[in-house]
């Protein structure tokens, strides 16, 4: 039996490392790579939740996987979306984004 | 009788500026003037109407009532009890009015379809000249101060733009300029006169006696007796009055307020005849004949002094007048003389002592001054009228490109020879009778007064037969051979004619005489001409005229040029009318721009907006500095977001 301290730790570590690279990185695609851990560390916590502290429940579990779709649907749109630039300026960093501000 | 109709009196013209305004661009020249002279006419028809049947009713007590047809509380101060009122009053001198105003309109009307043909904004003219039609005729029925005020206003916008009517001539504009500056000027101190008057009274309304007959439920909310509030205000009485005569002075164009009237001379000439000759430059007049009872119980010295402000101004116009070359210009000098004499008729007036404060005999001063105004409304518009004529025909204001019409302008020469004789006072033309009255006045009130205004109007005789005799006789000009003048189309001599013929009776042939009709009693006051005054202005005046004959008839002025050469000094003041404007220019240039508008410029320049900039220069600068933050870029939103959460988070910690 694992402690549920050593995968709030986990989900620590990945949600820290997310939260730094959405805020460092200049490219989109890390960017949402960075966003995507952020989810997938809270997806953790609702799954670990439910199996160790509420066994008879299912909430958790249903939460993750509505996060997941959530999180699925919301890559596609913003690959779309980096590739479409991509067409248009031949880059993805964010520094070069910024035709659209004014 | 009810008098209902009397609204479409003044509804009418303003109908007519409306279409003919609005739908300039659509009209052509001749829909336009028909729809203005029509509108017009018919408002003629109704105001002689109502001229005959208030003339011919009944008398209460021995004189016309005072009908108010129409009233309603335009503008209430409900914890003050102050209210303004607009409507429609009728008494004497408005009915009189209304009939001078729509016929003089109407002929000017007629008239200018000749002597505007074919002009650009001929359509703007005739809604320029409806407008102003409506506001002299609102003027003359006001029921209160306050609505007279208004009216007077809109008066004096449309006399600017009707001097300001050629737009693209520099002169004009600033004739139409100046005469809405100064006339503002004078107006500033009736809107003063009006509120003293008011915050003492309590009160704006002209019917002193509360004895009005208010026509079908018109009656204002009385909240006051006026009668009461009138003699606990005794005390402020002169100063208001006075306050309100100089706004009067400065329509009226009385010395030194008179600077703007030859100068609106650059309108087109039939304004000059309806305007400055007829209607708006009486409003002055009016203004002191609808407060006389006032000025009478009140204020009789303060109204001794308008009477030698009167024949100051007189004497002045009469001197400038004689030696103006332009002959729209000595017109305009022998207005402001003529409408001088009526003042002085007014001031002359004293109170009585047999019956009552109004009194005929002590106050004929006042029948003989709205006698004047209106014999010389008629004379004064055909003169300005037939001067258009003769402008039109020889293309010039000059005297010196005229002399020798009669040959060539037959009907103008006649006209003219008659309204001059009228304005010379030679019987048994209109201006000798109303003339006579105001002498008779004046040598009632002090014989000094009489002799200068019979020294005045011989001045008169002279200058007017100078200008006769400088247009119709003479040496005939060389320009004559190139272009012939000829005689006016009949749309242009139809009105003078008729004008002329209202000159001609207008003396003697009201029946039972004008004072039956407007005394300052109300009751029927018979002029009897007093023959000593009568045949003494007569013989001045014959004396004056045998005297221009005798100077300007010939075709060479010997007699002319030697007095000219000998008081050359005395002639060049007088031709630049002894320098008024100059002082004028002089004190608003050099003192009041120099020491008082020039410091305020600068502090408001500098300390007002120097404020406001340096705080719009704050703002700016507080901005520029912290609009870093708001750099667009996302993560560094996030950051700060994510910064804020965790200082949250600390916080709830702890």
């Amino acid at each position: 039996m694992i402690h549920l301290e050593y995968f709030l730790i986990v989900s620590a570590i990945m949600m820290a490392a997310g939260i730094f690279g959405f805020l460092t990185r200049r490219s989109t695609l890390a960017i949402l790579l960075s966003i995507e851990l952020m989810l997938n560390a809270t997806d953790l916590n609702f799954a670990v939740f439910n199996r160790l502290l509420f066994p008879d429940g299912n909430e958790g579990f249903f939460f993750a996987l509505f996060s997941i779709a959530i999180s699925a649907a919301e890559s596609a749109i913003a690959i779309a979306i980096m590739i479409n630039i991509y067409r248009h300026i031949k880059d993805i960093s964010v520094e070069k984004l910024q035709q659209m501000k004014w | 009788m009810d008098y209902q109709y009397t609204l479409l009196i003044i509804l009418l013209p303003l109908l007519s500026f409306l279409i003919i305004g609005l739908g300039e661009r659509w009209l052509s020249h001749k829909v336009a003037g028909l729809i203005g002279t029509t509108s017009l006419g018919i408002t003629a028809i109704l105001s002689a109407y109502t001229a005959i049947s208030y003339f011919t009713a009944d008398r209460v007590e021995g004189i016309y009532q005072t009908l108010v047809p129409y009233n309603f509380n335009w503008l209430p101060f409900h914890d003050m009890g102050l209210h303004f009122d607009m409507g429609i009053m009728l008494d004497p001198i408005s009915v009189m009015m209304l009939v001078i105003i729509t016929s003089v309109s109407l002929m000017v009307h007629i008239y200018s379809f000749g002597y505007m043909h074919g002009e650009r904004g001929f359509q703007r003219f005739y809604a320029f000249l409806s407008l102003f039609t409506m506001s002299m005729l609102g003027l003359v029925v006001a029921t209160n101060l306050f609505q007279m005020y208004m009216f007077w206003e809109l008066v004096g916008v449309c006399s600017y733009l009707l001097i300001g009517f050629y737009y693209t001539e520099k002169a004009a504009i600033a004739a139409s300029k100046k005469a809405f500056i100064v006339t503002r000027f004078a107006d500033l101190a009736f809107l003063i006169g009006i509120l003293v008057f008011g915050y003492y009274t309590q009160s704006f309304a002209f019917d002193f006696t509360q004895s009005a007959v208010y026509l079908n439920g018109a009656a204002p909310a009385v909240t006051v007796e006026y009668s009461k509030t009138l003699a606990g205000a005794a005390f402020i009485l002169p100063t208001a009055l006075f306050l309100m005569f100089i706004g009067g002075a400065g329509k009226s164009a009385m010395f030194p307020l008179h600077i703007w009237l030859p100068d609106a001379m650059e309108g087109p000439t039939p304004v000059s005849a309806l305007i400055h000759a007829a209607t708006m430059v009486v409003a002055g007049v009016i203004q002191v004949a609808r407060l006389f009872p006032l000025w009478v119980e009140y204020a009789p010295e303060t109204l001794h002094i308008v009477a030698w402000i009167g024949a100051a101004t007189a004497f002045y116009a009469a001197a400038v007048a004689c030696v103006q070359s332009d002959i729209k210009r000595v017109l305009a000098f022998s207005t402001i003389s003529q409408i001088a004499f009526m003042i002085v008729a007014l001031g002359v007036c004293m109170p009585g002592h047999e019956h009552g404060v109004i009194d005929n005999h002590a106050s004929l001063g006042y029948m003989a001054s709205l006698f004047h105004l209106f014999t010389h409304a008629m004379f004064k518009a055909t003169l300005f009228l037939g001067a258009g004529c003769i402008i039109h025909a020889v293309h010039s204001n000059e005297m010196s490109h005229m002399g020798g019409l009669r040959k060539y302008m037959p009907i103008t020469h006649i006209t003219f020879l008659i309204a001059t004789l009228a304005i010379a006072g030679i019987p048994p033309f209109s201006g000798f009778f109303s003339k006579d009255e105001i002498l008779a006045a004046a040598f009632h009130y002090s014989p000094i007064m009489g002799w200068v205004m019979t020294g005045i109007a011989a001045m008169t005789a002279f200058y007017m037969f100078r200008v006769y005799y400088g247009i119709f006789w003479g040496k005939e000009n060389e320009h004559y051979k190139e272009h012939t003048p000829h005689e006016q189309p009949l749309v242009m001599t139809l009105p003078l004619i008729f004008l002329t013929l209202f000159t001609f009776v207008g003396g003697w042939a009201i029946p039972g005489s004008f004072g039956s009709l407007i005394s300052a009693t109300g009751e029927a006051y018979h002029i009897h001409l007093d023959p000593q005054i009568a045949i003494t202005s007569v013989v001045i005046a014959v004396c004056a005229i045998a005297l221009a004959t005798w100077m300007y008839a010939r075709p060479t002025q010997p007699v002319a040029d030697r007095l000219q050469k000998n008081f050359s000094s005395l002639h060049t003041w007088a031709y630049h009318r002894f320098y008024i404007d100059e002082v004028y220019q002089f004190v608003t240039h050099r003192i009041i721009f120099a020491y008082v508008s020039r410091p305020i410029a600068w502090f408001d320049r500098h300390c007002v907006d120097g404020f406001f900039d340096f705080l719009a220069w704050g703002a700016n600068r507080l901005g520029y500095s912290i609009r870093g933050l708001q750099s667009g870029s996302v993560q560094r939103y996030a950051f700060v977001f994510f910064l804020g959460t965790l200082l949250l988070l600390i916080l709830m910690i702890l």
